[in-house]
């Protein structure tokens, strides 16, 4: 209703993509500069190579490596892995988009998203294989990561709701609980580190190693079917880590984006982020809505850990104590940048996990690093929280025009308008 | 218990100090989100103006010389450069949230994503390496660390309880920082420039019909909140972290973070929270070594509790803490809110 008459540039959501398109342009080139600053300074980097730390920045993604010299064209296997690494990334971004549209930040998606490890590890290595067949381990494994992210997002829902804590304190507290939880219980369970495979006792077994019966002991051995399938993904990108997770997390995107605009969860979720006191006044229940946005928030980041892990390539060093997992943190700037729209996270998702390729082959190619891309998703946030400016400057302008004819009107508009702004732009 | 004190002090000035960041920052209606990437810029800062500063003559002269004046000099000048860096850093959100009424949230996750990866970067450049350490050797700490041979005793005098625990083996900076506390925390709440700082966290429009400026009030108050969390930073790269800058600050920006809600936005309770809170800090750091009652057993050591409950104590405890205490908490009412003239 509300783009009717309007033209394509007119509308919300282009506006919403602009700004941020803008951002990212923006952030590449502040990227750039400083690929050139510090190139300039620094007496070992050519002029050759800045300019090509500078393409790199750009079209990383179309880089391979060929004897020691950068070949520009199509690279599967760094689009195979920006598949990937985009899988838990659009999760967690959905994770904080769908707490940002109830009014909460939720900065511990990266203990959800632990959680979320150990059960899934727990439940996938636990299950002998003999049991149950590989996609059935599978299964009950994902569910229990989402579930154990579920639970642990319910905590500082329920402490804001019921105990008045502040939500980024009781996030924080919980996310180095979670740290030491997961060691702690990796340290006390023994049985899921590593020992077939020497040196390696500080990460646990990959998922596609089976708890057998051997000679009348348990042990693991490889090849038990538990692994995300390939679904011809890797056929398409040879070479790389991809696999049908990347389509999991489309399809989770795309419920949370039903699930947020078409049902009544969904607006009563978004009323509460947009006055709770309005919302409980309507009839709405805001205590459970904070705590259910919460667990669908940990859910989320729960099943992006479920969904890294069970792709059986990886493995995960347990002793965590002392670092949180970056793909919890990185939800953050995926959702931000996507104005918390669940359809842009996926976008923005790939986007970021683009930039850590990119970043890879900065380091692989030339003699800068990885921890530039940092700088520019940095930047990029940092301009989002513009964005919602320019697109409030925008709005105001058109508002000018009614003003003259109808003064009571603007002023009715204007208070929700930037209620909305600093919320975070639920309406974008 | 002279160990347990003094480890104790050093996880806790830290916490307090940059917990008075945050509530310069919040008291004059700016949320600081962003404490935890001041303090890790602040802590490379720091450290790499010291390394510069142990390649000048005059300071390695100074340390061979055993000259601890200079060196004390020095980490009072390295206090004030990461001070003034930290402020500088945190104009950016100033003038996001300020000028630009920005989401302050936003503004300080992005200060908070750039810090490491602007100090990663450039530690990878100058160290090729993942961390930047004050001296070449392992032996930063004796550049600075002031024992009972600072002061020309003799290492085996026994200068009694106090003398032991406020003397021997700590840093200058702490008690610099316990100083600026009490200075600060008078500056809020007993001067008229305290009182109108404190008045634009609450009601600005108020504050304005009275001729206080607010933006300038937001400015000073998140600049004073930048230089302190910059200052923390380095103290605590200096005093808990073996004096090197990892891009990392083990999350005590957030932790400072908790302190300040914890301590209910007023300086003496976020004094004894960041006590309580560098005690089992302590405690999870050192739980074995630490002898409470001096009969040579170390108690918590002793008893068969997994060192993950300690480590994860610290945090349990601010979560239950909280709970009953929050009810009664109250934040600055305007915090987060962009100051805008035009509104009622």
């Amino acid at each position: 209703m509300k783009n009717q008459g309007k033209t394509l540039l007119q509308r919300e959501g282009t506006k919403a993509v602009l700004a941020s398109l803008i951002s990212i342009v923006i952030g590449l080139a502040v990227g750039s500069i400083l690929v050139l600053v510090v190139g300039l300074c620094s007496e070992s980097i050519s002029l050759a190579g800045i300019w090509d730390g500078i393409r790199l920045i750009f079209a990383g993604l179309f880089s391979s490596k060929v004897d020691g010299q950068i070949v520009w064209g199509f690279n599967p296997v760094n689009f195979g892995n920006m598949l990937f690494r985009a899988t838990p990334l659009i999760l967690t971004g959905l994770s904080v988009a769908v707490a940002f549209k109830t009014g909460l930040f939720n900065i511990g998606a990266p203990g959800q998203y632990l959680m979320g490890t150990m059960a899934t590890l727990a439940i996938a290595l636990g299950i002998p294989s003999a049991a149950l067949p590989g996609p059935v381990i599978w299964l009950l494994a994902f569910l229990g990561g989402a579930l154990a992210g579920a639970l642990w997002g319910c905590i500082p829902g329920m402490v804001k709701a019921f105990l008045n804590i502040n939500e980024v304190l009781a996030c924080i507290m919980t996310n180095w609980i979670a740290a030491n939880l997961v060691t702690w219980f990796f340290d006390a369970t023994k049985v899921f580190q590593n020992t077939v495979e020497n040196t390696k006792s500080d990460n646990i077994y990959k998922t596609i190693y089976g708890r057998t019966m051997v000679d009348g002991a348990w042990t693991y051995v490889e090849g038990n079917g538990v692994q995300t399938a390939k679904l011809g993904l890797d056929k398409i990108f040879p070479g790389s880590q991809v696999n049908a997770g990347i389509l999991v997390a489309v399809v989770i995107g795309i419920g949370v984006y039903i699930l947020m605009t078409k049902t009544t969860l969904g607006y009563q979720l978004k009323a509460c982020g947009a006055n709770r006191h309005a919302a409980h006044y309507a009839g709405i229940n805001d205590k459970r809505n904070i705590v259910l946005s919460m667990a669908i928030a940990g859910a989320l980041s729960g099943a992006g850990a479920a969904l890294y892990w069970l792709a059986g390539n990886t493995e995960f060093a347990w002793q965590t104590y002392q670092s949180l997992p970056a793909a919890g943190f990185n939800g953050i700037p995926v959702a931000l940048l996507a104005a918390n729209h669940p359809i842009g996270v996926i976008f923005t998702g790939c986007f970021m996990s683009m930039l850590s390729i990119v970043g890879l082959q900065l380091t692989n190619l030339t003699a800068y690093n990885e921890y530039i891309t940092d700088v520019i998703i940095s930047v990029i946030v940092y301009l989002s929280a513009f964005s919602l400016l320019i697109k409030m400057l925008l709005s105001a302008r058109k508002k000018d025009k009614p003003a003259a004819t109808a003064p009571d009107s603007p002023r009715e508009d204007e208070p929700a308008e930037q209620a909305s702004a600093e919320k975070g732009g639920e309406q974008a | 218990m002279t160990f347990l004190i003094q480890q104790t002090l050093l996880y806790a000035v830290p916490l307090m100090i940059v917990a008075l960041a945050g509530v310069f920052a919040e008291r004059s209606g700016i949320i600081n989100l962003a404490l935890e990437g001041i303090m890790i810029f602040g802590a490379f800062v720091g450290v790499l103006f010291v390394n510069v500063m142990q390649g000048v003559s005059f300071f390695s002269d100074a340390y061979a010389a055993k000259n601890w004046l200079a060196l004390q000099g020095l980490e009072l000048l390295a206090m004030l450069v990461t001070a003034v860096m930290g402020a500088v850093f945190s104009l950016l959100l100033s003038f996001a949230s300020v000028n630009l009424k920005a989401d302050q949230t936003i503004g300080g996750t992005a200060l908070n994503l750039m810090a490491p990866a602007l100090v990663l970067f450039f530690i990878r450049i100058i160290a090729n390496q993942n961390s930047l350490g004050m001296a070449d050797g392992s032996d930063a700490a004796s550049w600075f660390m002031l024992k009972k041979s600072t002061f020309g005793i003799d290492r085996k005098t026994d200068l009694g309880f106090l003398g032991e625990t406020f003397i021997n083996k700590v840093y200058l900076a702490t008690y610099v920082c316990i100083i600026l506390y009490v200075i600060l925390s008078v500056l809020l709440y007993k001067t008229k420039f305290g009182l109108r700082l404190r008045s634009c966290g609450e009601n600005p429009q108020a504050a304005d019909s009275l001729g206080i400026n607010v933006y300038k009030m937001r400015y000073a108050g998140t600049t004073i909140s930048g230089a302190l969390a910059g200052m923390g930073g380095f103290v605590y790269a200096l005093t808990t972290a073996n004096c090197t800058s990892t891009g990392d600050v083990a999350g005590f920006g957030f932790l400072a973070l908790a302190v300040m809600i914890f301590g209910n936005w007023k300086p003496l309770n976020i004094a004894g929270a960041a006590l309580l809170f560098g005690l089992f800090k302590c405690i999870a750091a050192s739980y074995t070594s630490i002898d409470i009652n001096g009969d040579g057993v170390c108690m918590l050591a002793t008893m068969p509790i997994s060192s993950h409950v300690y480590r994860m104590l610290p945090y349990v405890i601010t979560l239950v803490v909280l709970a009953f205490t929050s009810q009664k908490s109250r934040a600055p009412k305007a915090e987060g809110v962009p100051y805008d003239k035009g509104q009622r």
